[in-house]
C-alpha cells in the first residue's frame, strides 16, 4: 500500500517537475522551430504513455496486493488485446517519426542562397572564413597550412584570393540570412554548437560536413565544442553575434582578405628578417659580453 | 563429495542407455510421455583439490558466483569513480585535487567499466552461468573447461584495465567511446599506455566471452532436458541466450577496430587517421576515416546496449511472473519480441552518430529503423503491466525492484524515441539529456533488475533469504535516489549543457544549473552509500539469515528443484528432471497450490484446467 503511494508521489512530482521547471530551453534564435515543436509533441504523446502505464501499474499495486485464496486471473494470452496495442502504438510511433523526418529533410537540404562559412577548428579553437566578392570559397587543404596560410587556402586557387578571414573565434552573421556552415577540422573531432540555434554537427579531420540554419534574432551568442576533443574540451567556446544588414555590412568591410594577408605577411617577413638581423648582431654582442 | 559421483556415475549410465534405447516404459501414463534423450548424458568433471573447486572452478555455478564478483569489484571501482565526478560537477570547490585530465580519465574508465566490465560481464556471465544449467535441467555448460578459461581471461581483463590507472600518463580518457583521432593523440589524458591497455583489456574481453558465449548458446540449444522445448524455456533464458548470440555477432567488430586503433598508435598505420597537424606540424598520418571506427564501435556499441537490456528483459519477466502468482502475459509475443528487438538492434547502430558528419541521407533510414525497435519494445512493457493485472502481488523487495524497473525503464525508453528521432536529436545529442537518458534506460533499469535477481536468487546460491526490511529501505533509497539525479539531469540537457565538460564557466544557461547540479551530486552521493545497505545485508543473512529451504518463492522453473540448496556440482542429483510445461503454471483453476512447477505431469493435476503450453 505504501508502495503504491510512493511511486504515485513520483509520478506526480514529475509532472509537477515537467509544469514549473526552471530549466528549460533557451530561447530560440533560429529557423529550426519544428525541432521544439516535435519535442513537444513528443513530450505530449511520450509522457502520456509513460503516465499512463505508470498509474496502470500503480493501480496494480493497490488492487491486487498479496491476499490469501485471491482469484488470480489465469489467461496466458489475448490475441486480440495483444493486436490492438501492437498497431495502437505503430501507429502513436509512426506519428511522431513523420514529423520527424520532415524536419529532418530540411535540416539536409541547404537553401541555395545560404551564406557558405568555412569554420575550422583545432585544438582548441575556431578560426573562420567567408567567401569574398565572388561569393566563392577557394579550396584547401590542410597541407598548406603555415603560419602564413592559416586556413590553408590553395594559393593557386584564383577564388581564394578574396576570401575574408578572421582569425578571431567570434564570427559575425546577418540577420535572416540562412547559413550554410561547412566545418572542417586539423587534428581531431570537434562540433561548432550554439544551443540557441539548437543545430549542430561534427567536424570530421580528412572531410568537410555541413549543416545550416538562419539567424533570426539580434544578438550574441556563446558556441560550444559540443564533441570531446581532449583535455581542453570544455574550454573551447567561441561566440557569435547576429548583427542586423547595416551593422554586419559595417563589421564586414573591416575584415582582412587572404590577398590582404599575403601582402602583410610580405611586409612582415620584410620587418622581420631586419629584426633577425638584428637579433643576430645582439646576440654576438651577448656573446661578446659574456666572454 | 566426488566419491559419491563415482558411485552414481553408474546409475547415470544405466539411465542414459535406457534412454537411449526409446523406452518409454518409466512413464505412468501417456498423458505424461516425454520424448526420450537424444545423446547419453554428459560426464562431469569433478574437483579433487582446493584450487580445482574454489578457483580453477569447472563448475558453471562457481564460475557464475566468480563472474559476478568481480564485475561487483569493477562496479564498486565506476562507482566511486562517479561519486569524483559529481564531486567536480556539482561541488568544484571541493574537488581542487581534481584536474581536468582527471575528469576526463574518470569519465572514460566509469562508462568503460560500467557498459562492458560491470553490466555484460554480470548479466552474461554471472547470471547466465548461475542460472542457464540450472534452467534448462543441465549438469553444466557443456564445455566446463572453456567455460574456466572464459573467467579467467576475463579476470586478465580486468586486471590489464586496472593496472591502466597505475601506468605513466594514466588510464584512457578519450571518452568511453575511444574516439579517434584524440583517443590517441596527445591532448588526450592517457593517450599512450593508457589507451593501449584499453585497446588490449577489450581484445581479452572479447576473447574471454566468446568461450564463454559459445557455452551458453551451446548449452541451450543442445543440453536441456527431456521435455524443455524452446518455447518452455523461461523468459531469462531466452533474454540471455539472444543477448549472447547479439553479444557473438557485436563484439567481433568491437575486437577488430581495437586491433585496427592498436595498429594505427603502435605502428603508424591510418586506419582511422587522416591527415593532421598538431601545434604546426604534420604528422605521418593519411588517408584514414575516424567515421570509419564509429560505425565499427556502434555496431558493437548498440547491439551492446541490447546485450544489457535483453537478460534484463528476461529475468524480470520471470519476476513478476513469480511475485504477481500469474503467468506471464503473451509468453510468445514476449519471446518473439526478444528475439525481434535482437534481430532488429544490428540495423540501428548510426543513429548514435546523426550529427557525426556522415552522409546525413543515413538519418532517414536509421531513424525509421529505430522507432521501430520501440515497437516491440513498447509490447514487452505492456504485458509486464498486464501481467499483474489481477494477479495476487507479493510487494516484497524483489516485486519493488521490477515496479521501479517499470518505471525507470518506461521513462528511458520515452527518452530514447527523442533521441531516436533524427531532427529532435539534433538539438539533444552530445548534452546531459543523453546522458540522463542512457543512464535511465541502461543503467538504472538493468540495476533495478540486477538488485530483484539478487533478492531473489539468493536464497537459492546461499540457502538463506536475504532480510526484507533492509532489503525495502535499500530499494526505496536507490529508485528515489536514482531517479532524482536522473530524472531532473535531462533539463540540464534542455539548457543545452554539453556532457564531458570539467567546468561550465559562467556560461548564462549554465549557470541556472549550478544549483540543479549540487542536487544531483548530492542525491548521487546518497545513493552511492545506500548500496552498502545490501552489502550489509548480504552480510548479516549469511551469518545470521533465515534458512530459505527449497522453493522460497513457490517457483515453478527448475533451479528451484535441486537435488539440494545450494545446488552441488551437477545441480540435479541421480536423475535429471523431466519437464512437462512451460515455467508458467501460477493460479491455475482447480489446482491446490497456486503454482504447478515444471515438473509437474499432466497426470498429477488432471482436474485442473492447464492450457497447453
Amino acid at each position: 500500500m505504501h508502495a503504491g503511494i510512493i511511486f504515485l508521489l513520483v509520478i506526480v512530482g514529475s509532472i509537477l517537475f515537467h509544469i514549473f521547471t526552471p530549466w528549460y530551453w533557451t530561447d530560440i534564435a533560429s529557423n529550426w522551430g519544428g525541432m521544439d515543436d516535435t519535442i513537444t509533441l513528443t513530450f505530449w504523446v511520450g509522457g502520456g504513455v509513460f503516465v499512463a502505464v505508470c498509474l496502470f501499474m500503480i493501480y496494480c499495486v493497490f488492487k491486487f496486493s498479496y491476499k490469501e485464496g485471491r482469484k488470480v486471473e489465469y489467461k496466458p494470452e489475448d490475441k486480440k488485446l495483444e493486436k490492438i496495442l501492437t498497431w495502437a502504438t505503430t501507429l502513436g510511433v509512426a506519428a511522431l517519426l513523420a514529423p520527424g523526418l520532415v524536419i529532418w529533410n530540411q535540416y539536409v537540404n541547404v537553401p541555395k542562397n545560404a551564406l557558405e562559412i568555412d569554420v575550422m577548428a583545432w585544438q582548441w579553437g575556431w578560426q573562420y572564413r567567408l567567401p569574398g566578392k565572388d561569393q566563392k570559397l577557394g579550396t584547401t587543404s590542410p597541407m598548406f597550412i603555415s603560419d602564413d596560410n592559416p586556413f590553408g587556402i590553395n594559393i593557386d586557387d584564383p577564388y581564394g584570393r578574396d576570401d575574408v578571414m578572421i582569425q578571431s573565434d567570434i564570427i559575425n552573421l546577418q540577420n535572416n540570412r540562412p547559413v550554410k556552415i561547412l566545418l572542417r577540422s586539423v587534428d581531431v573531432l570537434h562540433n561548432w554548437y550554439v544551443p540557441q540555434f539548437r543545430a549542430k554537427m561534427d567536424a570530421v579531420p580528412g572531410i568537410v560536413t555541413f549543416y545550416w540554419f538562419e539567424p533570426n534574432k539580434v544578438g550574441e551568442y556563446e558556441v560550444l565544442c559540443a564533441e570531446y576533443c581532449g583535455v581542453g574540451h570544455y574550454a573551447m567556446r567561441g561566440g557569435v553575434e547576429v548583427q542586423n544588414d547595416s551593422d554586419y555590412q559595417s563589421w564586414l568591410g573591416q575584415q582582412e582578405t587572404f590577398s590582404d594577408l599575403i601582402a602583410k605577411q610580405n611586409d612582415i617577413q620584410i620587418e622581420h628578417n631586419k629584426i633577425a638581423k638584428k637579433n643576430d648582431l645582439n646576440i654576438k654582442k651577448d656573446i661578446y659580453i659574456e666572454n | 563429495m566426488s566419491e559419491e559421483y563415482d558411485n552414481n556415475k553408474t546409475s547415470y549410465q544405466a539411465q542414459s542407455s535406457e534412454v537411449l534405447g526409446g523406452s518409454s516404459g518409466t512413464t505412468p501414463s501417456d498423458m505424461d510421455y516425454v520424448r526420450p534423450a537424444e545423446i547419453p548424458e554428459q560426464e562431469l568433471y569433478h574437483a579433487h583439490s582446493f584450487i580445482e573447486k574454489w578457483v580453477f572452478c569447472q563448475d558453471a555455478k562457481v564460475i557464475g558466483v566468480q563472474y559476478f564478483l568481480t564485475a561487483v569489484f569493477t562496479g564498486v571501482v565506476g562507482l566511486i569513480l562517479s561519486w569524483l565526478m559529481r564531486l567536480q560537477l556539482g561541488f568544484p570547490e571541493l574537488a581542487g585535487f581534481m584536474t581536468a585530465e582527471h575528469y576526463y580519465q574518470f569519465v572514460t574508465m566509469h562508462g568503460m567499466i560500467m557498459v562492458v566490465y560491470f553490466l555484460t560481464a554480470l548479466f552474461l556471465g554471472g547470471f547466465g552461468n548461475y542460472l542457464i544449467p540450472l534452467m534448462v535441467g543441465a549438469r553444466d555448460m557443456v564445455f566446463p573447461y572453456v567455460n574456466m578459461l572464459s573467467f579467467w581471461m576475463f579476470f586478465v581483463a580486468v586486471a590489464v584495465l586496472m593496472a591502466s590507472f597505475f601506468v605513466p600518463g594514466g588510464p584512457t580518457g578519450s571518452g568511453w567511446t575511444l574516439y579517434p583521432p584524440q583517443a590517441i593523440l596527445e591532448g588526450t589524458p592517457g593517450s599512450g599506455a593508457g589507451i593501449l591497455l584499453m585497446l588490449i583489456s577489450l581484445s581479452l574481453f572479447v576473447i574471454g566471452f566468446t568461450m564463454g558465449g559459445l557455452n551458453y548458446l551451446i548449452t541451450v540449444l543442445q543440453a536441456r532436458t527431456r521435455g524443455m522445448t524452446l518455447m518452455r524455456l523461461p523468459l531469462t533464458i531466452w533474454g540471455i541466450f539472444t543477448a549472447t548470440v547479439l553479444a557473438m555477432l557485436a563484439f567481433p567488430a568491437l575486437l577488430v577496430s581495437s586491433i585496427m586503433m592498436t595498429l594505427d598508435k603502435v605502428l603508424g598505420t591510418s586506419f582511422f587517421m587522416p591527415t593532421i597537424i598538431k601545434a604546426g606540424e604534420v604528422l605521418e598520418y593519411g588517408g584514414g576515416s575516424p567515421i570509419l571506427f564509429q560505425h565499427l564501435f556502434w555496431f558493437f556499441g548498440h547491439p551492446e546496449v541490447y546485450i544489457v537490456a535483453l537478460p534484463a528483459f528476461g529475468i524480470v519477466s520471470d519476476l513478476i511472473s513469480v511475485h504477481a502468482r500469474k503467468n506471464i502475459f503473451g509468453y510468445r509475443m514476449m519471446v518473439w519480441a526478444i528475439v525481434g528487438i535482437g534481430a532488429l538492434s544490428f540495423f540501428v547502430w548510426a543513429h548514435h552518430m546523426y550529427v557525426s558528419g556522415m552522409n546525413p541521407w543515413f538519418g532517414f533510414f536509421f531513424a525509421t529503423t529505430t522507432l521501430i525497435i520501440a515497437v516491440p519494445t513498447a509490447m514487452k512493457v505492456y504485458n509486464w503491466i498486464l501481467t499483474l493485472w489481477r494477479g495476487n502481488i507479493r510487494i516484497n523487495t524483489v516485486m519493488l525492484w521490477c515496479l521501479g524497473f517499470i518505471v525507470t525503464f518506461v521513462n528511458g525508453g520515452i527518452t530514447g524515441i527523442f533521441l531516436g528521432n533524427v531532427s529532435v536529436d539534433v538539438p539533444l545529442s552530445d548534452t546531459y539529456f543523453v546522458v540522463a537518458h542512457f543512464h535511465m534506460v541502461m543503467g538504472i533499469a538493468p540495476l533495478m533488475v540486477i538488485m530483484g535477481a539478487i533478492y531473489h536468487w539468493f536464497p537459492l546460491v546461499s540457502g538463506r533469504l536475504l532480510d526484507e526490511k533492509l532489503g525495502k529501505w535499500h530499494f526505496w533509497a536507490t529508485f528515489l535516489g536514482a531517479y532524482s539525479i536522473y530524472f531532473p539531469m535531462h533539463y540540464l540537457g534542455f539548457i543545452g549543457v554539453p556532457r564531458r565538460y570539467f567546468e561550465m564557466y559562467d556560461s548564462p544557461y549554465m549557470t541556472s544549473g549550478v544549483g540543479l547540479n549540487e542536487f544531483i551530486s548530492t542525491a548521487a552521493f546518497l545513493v552511492g552509500a545506500a548500496q552498502f545497505i545490501l552489502i550489509y545485508n548480504i552480510i548479516k543473512t549469511l551469518k545470521t539469515g533465515k534458512p530459505a529451504g527449497k522453493n522460497p518463492w513457490q517457483a515453478n522453473s527448475l533451479e528451484w528443484f535441486t537435488s539440494t540448496v545450494p545446488p552441488e556440482h551437477g545441480n540435479f542429483g541421480d536423475r535429471l528432471p523431466v519437464v512437462h510445461r512451460w515455467a508458467y503454471d501460477y493460479s491455475v483453476p482447480g489446482a491446490k497450490e497456486d503454482y504447478i512447477p515444471q515438473t509437474t505431469p499432466p497426470s498429477e493435476v488432471a482436474d485442473t484446467e492447464v492450457e497447453k503450453t
